[in-house]
C-alpha cells in the first residue's frame, strides 16, 4: 500500500500528539506548521519524534535528515524517501 | 539579624496515607501502610513486606505535570516528590501559575538515586546496542537532581535549587538547610523535602545485608516493630514529604497558615570514629548533633515534650534512646514522650526524614502524640532507659510544645530538627 503525503500527514498527527501539551493546535496542522512555533514541542522532544516515527514506519532517520524535521512538509519528506529505500 | 522560619505548607506521600487529610487520620488512626509484596517471596528474598504508598500514578497528569511532561515519565520517586511537593506549596496558598521566576524562593529537595526498575530498560537497551533509541527523557530522570529540576521548572522557583544526599538523614538535612537558607536571609521562601522510591533492585541489595524485618512476612502489617522484643530488622518504605517554608514577616504578611515554628537544628558526622562505621553511628557524634541543635534553637533539654526518632526496629534502637538520654540528661519518668512513625510505614530511607517531619508537625498543630504501633512486647532495655508510659501505644491527646525529629543515616550522618508550636 502507498501511503500518501495526506495519510502520512495523519499518522504524523499521532507521533505528535504525547509532545504536544494544547491538543487543540493539532486539529489545524498542515504542511506548513512549524513543530517548534506553531505546536510549541519543546526541542529537546524532536528526537523523541524521530524515535517514534523510526519505530511507527519502521524506517531509520539518520543524523542529518533528523536535522531537517522542522515543519511538518519537511517531515513527510524524510518518512517519505525513507519509505520508498 | 537572623530570622524566625515558619512552616506554611505540607504535602506527603506516606504508605498511610496520600495527602494531609489522609496521612493525619492515619497517625491518629495508628494505621499501618506495610503491605505483603508478591515478587518479593518470589525472587527469594528473606523479607517479603514493604511501606508502599496508594499512589495513583495517573493523578500526576493534568493536576500536577503538563500532559508532555507526564509522558515519559518513569521515575518512581520523582512522581512521588512533585506530588508532595506542589500539595505542600498549594496547601501554603501560593500560586502554581508564575511566568516570571520566583528570585526570592527555592528549593531543597532530598533524592537517593535513580528508579533503578525504570533504568534497567535503558540498560537493556544499551547492551542491544539501540541506544540510539533512548530519547531525551532519560537523562532528568537519572540525575539525581532530576526530582529538583522537575519541581522547580513547574513552579518557576528561582533562587537557589539545591538537590542533597546523605542517606537516612536526607530529609532532615533538606529541612535543616532550607532553613538555614531563610534565617540567613537569602530566600524568604523555601520549598523542601524530599523523596524514595525503594525499587526491587534497591530492595534485593538491604535484604542481602541481612538487616530487614523478616519473621512477619504473613502479617505485614506486624513487620515494622520499634524498640518491640521481637524487632528483627527494618521495612523498606517509599514516598515523599514535603513542606514550605517561610520567613515569619512574609507569612504573617499574606495571611498565611502557620503549622509551626523551626527553631533550629543541627547535622553532623560521627567522622566514622569511636565506633561509628560506614553503618553504625559513633555515639559522641550524635549526642553532639542533638546539643547543637538544642543550641541553635536556644531551648534547654527539658523544653523537649517529644522525640521523633530515628527507631527503625534494630538492635540500634536501644543505642539511640542512650544517646537521647545522655545528650538531654533525661531518664526513666523523665525521659520525653518517644514515638517511631515506622511502626507505621517502616522506613523510607531518604523520604524518612521529611515523611516524619511532616508527622512531628501535625502533631505538634493538632496537638496529640501518635501511637508506636506493634510494641505489646516492648523491649525491657528500653524501658531501663525511658519510662514506659513516656512510649504510647495509643494515641494521646497531649499539649506539646517542642518537638525534637532525629535521623542518623549510613555514612555516620546525623541530623536533628526542633520544631515548636507557633506562638
Amino acid at each position: 500500500m502507498i501511503m500518501t503525503r495526506q495519510d502520512i500527514l495523519e499518522e504524523l498527527k499521532k507521533v505528535l500528539a504525547p509532545y504536544t501539551n494544547d491538543k487543540t493546535l493539532l486539529e489545524g496542522v498542515n504542511e506548513q506548521t512549524d513543530l517548534l512555533k506553531d505546536l510549541k514541542i519543546n526541542s529537546a522532544n524532536l528526537v523523541d519524534i524521530i524515535i517514534d516515527a523510526e519505530s511507527k514506519y519502521n524506517i531509520e532517520i539518520d543524523y542529518d535528515a533528523a536535522e531537517k524535521m522542522t515543519t511538518v512538509a519537511n517531515c513527510i519528506d524524510v518518512i517519505q524517501e525513507r519509505m520508498a529505500q | 539579624m537572623s530570622k524566625r522560619v515558619v512552616i506554611t505548607g505540607m504535602g506527603v506521600v506516606s504508605p498511610n496515607g496520600v495527602g494531609i487529610p489522609a496521612f493525619l487520620e492515619a497517625l491518629q488512626a495508628g494505621k499501618s501502610g506495610v503491605k505483603f509484596v508478591p515478587l518479593y517471596e518470589e525472587l527469594k528474598f528473606s523479607c517479603h513486606v514493604a511501606g508502599r504508598p496508594d499512589f495513583i500514578w495517573e493523578e500526576l497528569q493534568g493536576n500536577y505535570i503538563s500532559d508532555v511532561t507526564f509522558y515519559g515519565l518513569k521515575g518512581t520517586n520523582i512522581g512521588y516528590g512533585i506530588r508532595a511537593a506542589l500539595d505542600a506549596w498549594r496547601d501554603a496558598g501560593l500560586s502554581t501559575d508564575n511566568d516570571e521566576p520566583l528570585w526570592h524562593a527555592g528549593l531543597v529537595f532530598g533524592n537517593s538515586t535513580a528508579d533503578t526498575e525504570a533504568m534497567r530498560n535503558v540498560i537493556t537497551r544499551v547492551d542491544n546496542k539501540e541506544a540510539k533509541k533512548l530519547g531525551s527523557r532519560v537523562v532528568e530522570q537519572t540525575m539525581n537532581s532530576g526530582v529538583s529540576a522537575y519541581i522547580s521548572g513547574r513552579l518557576g522557583l528561582g533562587n537557589r535549587i539545591i538537590t542533597n544526599s546523605s542517606a537516612c538523614a536526607t530529609g532532615s538535612q533538606a529541612i535543616l538547610m532550607a532553613y538555614e537558607y531563610i534565617k540567613n536571609g537569602y530566600a524568604t521562601t523555601m520549598l523542601t523535602g524530599s523523596c524514595e522510591h525503594v525499587d526491587t533492585y534497591v530492595y534485593g541489595a538491604f535484604d542481602s545485608m541481612r538487616v530487614l524485618s523478616r519473621k512477619f512476612n504473613n502479617e505485614p502489617e506486624r513487620a515494622s516493630r520499634p524498640m518491640s522484643l521481637t524487632a528483627g530488622g527494618f521495612v523498606p518504605g517509599s514516598g515523599a514529604g514535603a513542606m514550605v517554608l517561610e520567613e515569619l514577616e512574609t507569612a504573617l504578611a499574606r495571611g498565611a497558615t502557620i503549622y509551626a515554628e523551626v527553631l533550629g537544628g543541627a547535622t553532623n558526622n560521627g567522622g566514622q570514629r569511636q565506633g561509628g562505621t560506614m553503618t553504625a553511628a559513633n555515639p559522641q557524634g550524635v549526642i553532639r548533633c542533638i546539643n547543637d541543635a538544642l543550641t541553635s534553637s536556644n531551648i534547654q533539654a527539658d523544653q523537649i515534650d517529644l522525640i521523633s526518632g530515628h527507631l527503625t526496629a534494630t538492635y540500634a534502637d536501644k543505642a539511640e534512646l542512650n544517646y537521647w538520654a545522655t545528650a538531654l540528661n533525661r531518664r526513666g519518668d523523665d525521659y520525653p514522650y518517644v514515638n517511631s512513625l515506622k511502626s507505621m510505614i517502616g522506613h523510607c530511607l531518604s523520604a524518612a526524614g521529611s515523611i516524619e517531619s511532616v508527622a512531628a508537625v501535625l502533631q505538634l498543630k493538632e496537638q496529640f502524640i501518635h501511637p508506636n504501633i506493634n510494641l505489646e512486647d516492648i523491649d525491657p532495655g528500653i524501658t531501663e532507659i525511658a519510662g514506659i508510659e513516656k512510649i504510647p501505644v495509643t494515641t494521646l491527646k497531649k499539649d506539646i510544645n517542642i518537638v525534637a525529629k532525629a535521623n542518623f543515616g549510613f555514612g555516620d550522618v546525623n541530623a536533628c530538627l526542633l520544631f515548636s508550636k507557633y506562638k
